[in-house]
């Protein structure tokens, strides 16, 4: 079993050998950068290489580890009790399945993505340990222990909102993406839109690149919104040359709602500098 | 030369454990990479010993010095590890056994002296020794019956057309903030801080109502409840002046950890002692500053307050009026301070100066005498206890 990358995903080298040391040593891995940068794209994309079913666990500030395991609705029981439900009788009728017990007892080895992880408590992470660790927990009502048949490939995204516990790090492969430069951009936007014209890229990729470099900037643009203007661009077939526009004023309306997303990002780059900078560059 | 490496590693304080180490062995017995390549090696090392991209830049130089010689040569080819060494560096110089022992025996420390052993005996059987890549000096591995002229340096074709090894690239040089990872120690403190209310969606049975409806009813009648959430509300100040200067990074954990920790939190910046005013953004501290009157009427008693502070001034900046040292003060931060402990009764302040030089600063006397004593230190007791303080 290997990730050898997708004609739909570019994966750099270094990503392809952090994931492979993942799937090959049964344990689990990071993956960590800026929003937009392809994390949980990466899972799918694992998946689909290797024919694997993903089973996508997102997380919220109000997940708790538990319900990855199952849930059992005790209320329910008590209240089915009291019409006289034929179900009571059965407490498995009570508990539901979380996407670990999905996962562990799935026949063929599945992809678990554990989306955005750091939204959750700090606790969260130290609650699963052991239960990725052995790949298996217990369930109290029944008295059942569920144990993976085939360890899931267990990819674990963190948009860095907090510090993960070490302990829980120790136990994982760890990769940072860093925002790609624009080489590997452009292999990216060329995934999305082979027929992009090349002079396009050019113009667009110099504002996207500028734009993130705009001290004090709110939002960063992100690859995901690269692809969505560029999309924009192409639909309404915006000439390269108006990207070119010197006047931020003027430059503005092509690159709102989609690279730039808050009213003081646009304000922001009203007064740009590096506008005045591209303009010297022309001059020269 | 791995020997080298994890020394390196240690002495550059990256945090790798025992537990990293065996999992990069593991992966290369495993053959994770299909050949030694230098850089699959270097790729596949990070991820198993780097958990923190503020770590990366420093993983890359101490790389760079452990595996010099193991660069691409002129030509562009791309030297390969000789899978000997990794091979005997993962079975031979640590069996199972002492993979095991030396776990359970304490781990890293444990570990690097047992290596540091055998490289000694290594030196001395081998006097005179043959030449290594890189290290210039004898081979740890000489006793194995390991000859380096032997082996193949790979002559593979270069996969990667540039020139300069990816680690000298040292692509994640801005990332090296140099904060210390203590953050999550101060959150944990933090925890202590907890109010719980309920609020939203009711999702959880309420035991004490059910009984209560089901007694009085005579059937079983179910009441829910929504879950408890954290209520607590947070005022924070921090001193910005000139001698706050040597305590910047604590204070900076200090207020990520409290920004995560507390849903509802204030934060204001004040210089030396809180006067009339306090401010949000340093840059424009004298256009765009909070009457400190206003910020008593806005945020209501139930707020706690955190002052955080060296409280090191002349004792005039705190009792009398024009006491300040950059303006003329109508009313003394003495005056400024007790009206706002009269408004929130729980407040603390903690000092980055150890408590043992406390009593002989008397302005952080005079602070301490002000909150009635609740000045704490910032440390993680300190936190702890200022905490318990805040919980009262
Ligand atoms: N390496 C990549 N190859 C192809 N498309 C990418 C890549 N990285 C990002 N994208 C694009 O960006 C979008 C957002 O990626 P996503 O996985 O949602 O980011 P994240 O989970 O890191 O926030 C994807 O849907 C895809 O269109
Ligand atoms: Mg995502």
């Amino acid at each position: 079993m290997k990730f050898e990358g997708t004609s739909s995903y570019i994966a750099t080298e270094d990503l392809k050998v952090a994931v492979n040391a993942a799937i090959t040593l049964e344990r689990p891995i990071i993956v960590k950068g800026e929003p937009g940068t392809g994390k949980t794209m990466l899972a799918h994309e694992v998946a689909q290489s290797l024919g694997a079913e993903i089973i996508t666990w997102h997380i919220k500030s109000t997940t708790k580890a538990q319900q990855g395991l199952y849930e059992y609705d005790a209320v329910t029981r008590l209240r089915d009790s009291q019409l006289g439900d034929e179900k009571v009788k059965d407490i498995k009728n009570y508990i539901s399945k979380g996407k670990l017990w999905n996962a562990f007892e799935s026949n063929k080895r599945p992809v678990l993505l554990i989306d955005e992880i750091d939204k959750a408590d700090i606790e969260f992470p130290n609650d699963l340990l052991l239960e990725l660790d052995k790949m298996e927990f217990f369930v109290y009502e029944t008295g059942e222990t569920i144990k993976a048949e085939n360890r899931p490939i267990v990819i674990i995204t963190s948009n860095n909102e907090k510090e993960l516990p070490d302990a829980f790090l120790r136990r994982c492969f760890f990769h940072y993406i860093k925002f790609p430069d624009p080489e590997t951009m452009e292999e990216i936007v060329n995934v999305h839109y082979p027929e992009i014209k090349k002079d396009l890229i050019q113009e667009a990729f110099k504002i996207f690149y500028d734009i993130r470099e705009v001290p004090g900037i709110k939002k960063k643009p992100s690859t995901s919104e690269l692809i969505d203007w560029l999309k924009l661009l192409m639909t309404d077939d915006v000439d390269a040359k108006i990207l070119r526009e010197k006047d931020p004023k003027k430059l503005i309306p092509p690159l709102h709602g989609a690279l730039l997303k808050n009213e003081q990002d646009v304000h922001l780059f009203e007064r740009l500098a590096f506008i005045s900078r591209r303009e010297n560059e022309n001059l020269e | 030369m791995f020997i080298n490496f994890f020394f390196d590693l240690k002495q550059a304080s990256l945090p790798v454990s025992l537990k990293e180490y065996l999992m990069l062995m593991e992966a290369m017995n495993k053959r994770v990479v299909d050949s030694f390549n230098v850089n699959d090696f270097y790729y596949l090392s990070r991820s198993a010993l780097v958990k923190d991209e503020r770590y990366l830049d420093k993983f890359d130089r101490v790389f760079g010095h452990s595996f010099k010689g193991l660069e691409n040569s002129e030509g562009g080819t791309e030297k390969e590890i000789p899978e000997e060494w990794l091979k005997l560096m993962g079975q031979k110089y640590l069996t199972d056994e002492e993979k095991k022992m030396v776990e359970s025996l304490g781990g890293w420390e444990k570990l690097m002296e047992t290596l540091k052993q055998r490289l000694e005996e290594q030196k001395k059987r081998h006097q005179g020794g043959s030449k290594w890549i890189g290290t210039g000096g004898t081979s740890p591995f000489g006793a194995y019956g390991y000859n380096p002229e032997g082996i193949r340096i790979g002559q593979k074709e270069s996969r990667n057309k540039k020139a300069v090894k990816v680690w000298d690239k040292r692509e994640f040089s801005n990332l090296d903030g140099d904060v210390e990872l203590g953050t999550r120690n101060i959150k944990v403190a933090l925890r202590r801080l907890r109010k719980f209310a309920r609020e939203g969606v009711e999702s959880e049975l309420d035991l004490d109502n059910t009984i209560k409806s089901t007694a009085h009813k005579g059937y079983i009648d179910v009441k829910m409840m929504p879950e408890r959430r954290n209520k607590i509300k947070v005022l924070l100040f921090f001193d910005v002046g000139g001698s706050m200067d040597a305590h910047v990074k604590i204070c900076e954990e200090l207020f990520s950890a409290a920004r995560t920790e507390f849903k509802h939190m204030e934060y204001f910046y004040y210089h030396n002692c809180l006067y009339d005013a306090v401010w949000k953004d340093n840059k424009r501290r004298y256009n765009e500053n909070i009457k400190t009157w206003d910020l008593l009427h806005k945020y209501p008693s139930d707020y706690k307050v955190i002052f955080v502070g060296d409280a090191e001034m002349s004792p005039y900046e705190i009792t009398y009026p024009g006491g300040s040292v950059e303006f003329w003060n109508e009313e003394s931060g003495e005056t400024w301070l007790t009206r706002l402990l009269n408004v929130y009764e729980n407040a603390i302040w903690f000092n980055p100066i150890p408590e043992r030089y406390w009593d002989r600063i008397s302005s952080a006397s005079i602070i301490k005498q002000i909150f009635s004593d609740r000045m704490f230190p910032l440390t993680i007791e300190g936190i702890d206890q200022a905490m318990r303080e805040l919980n009262k």
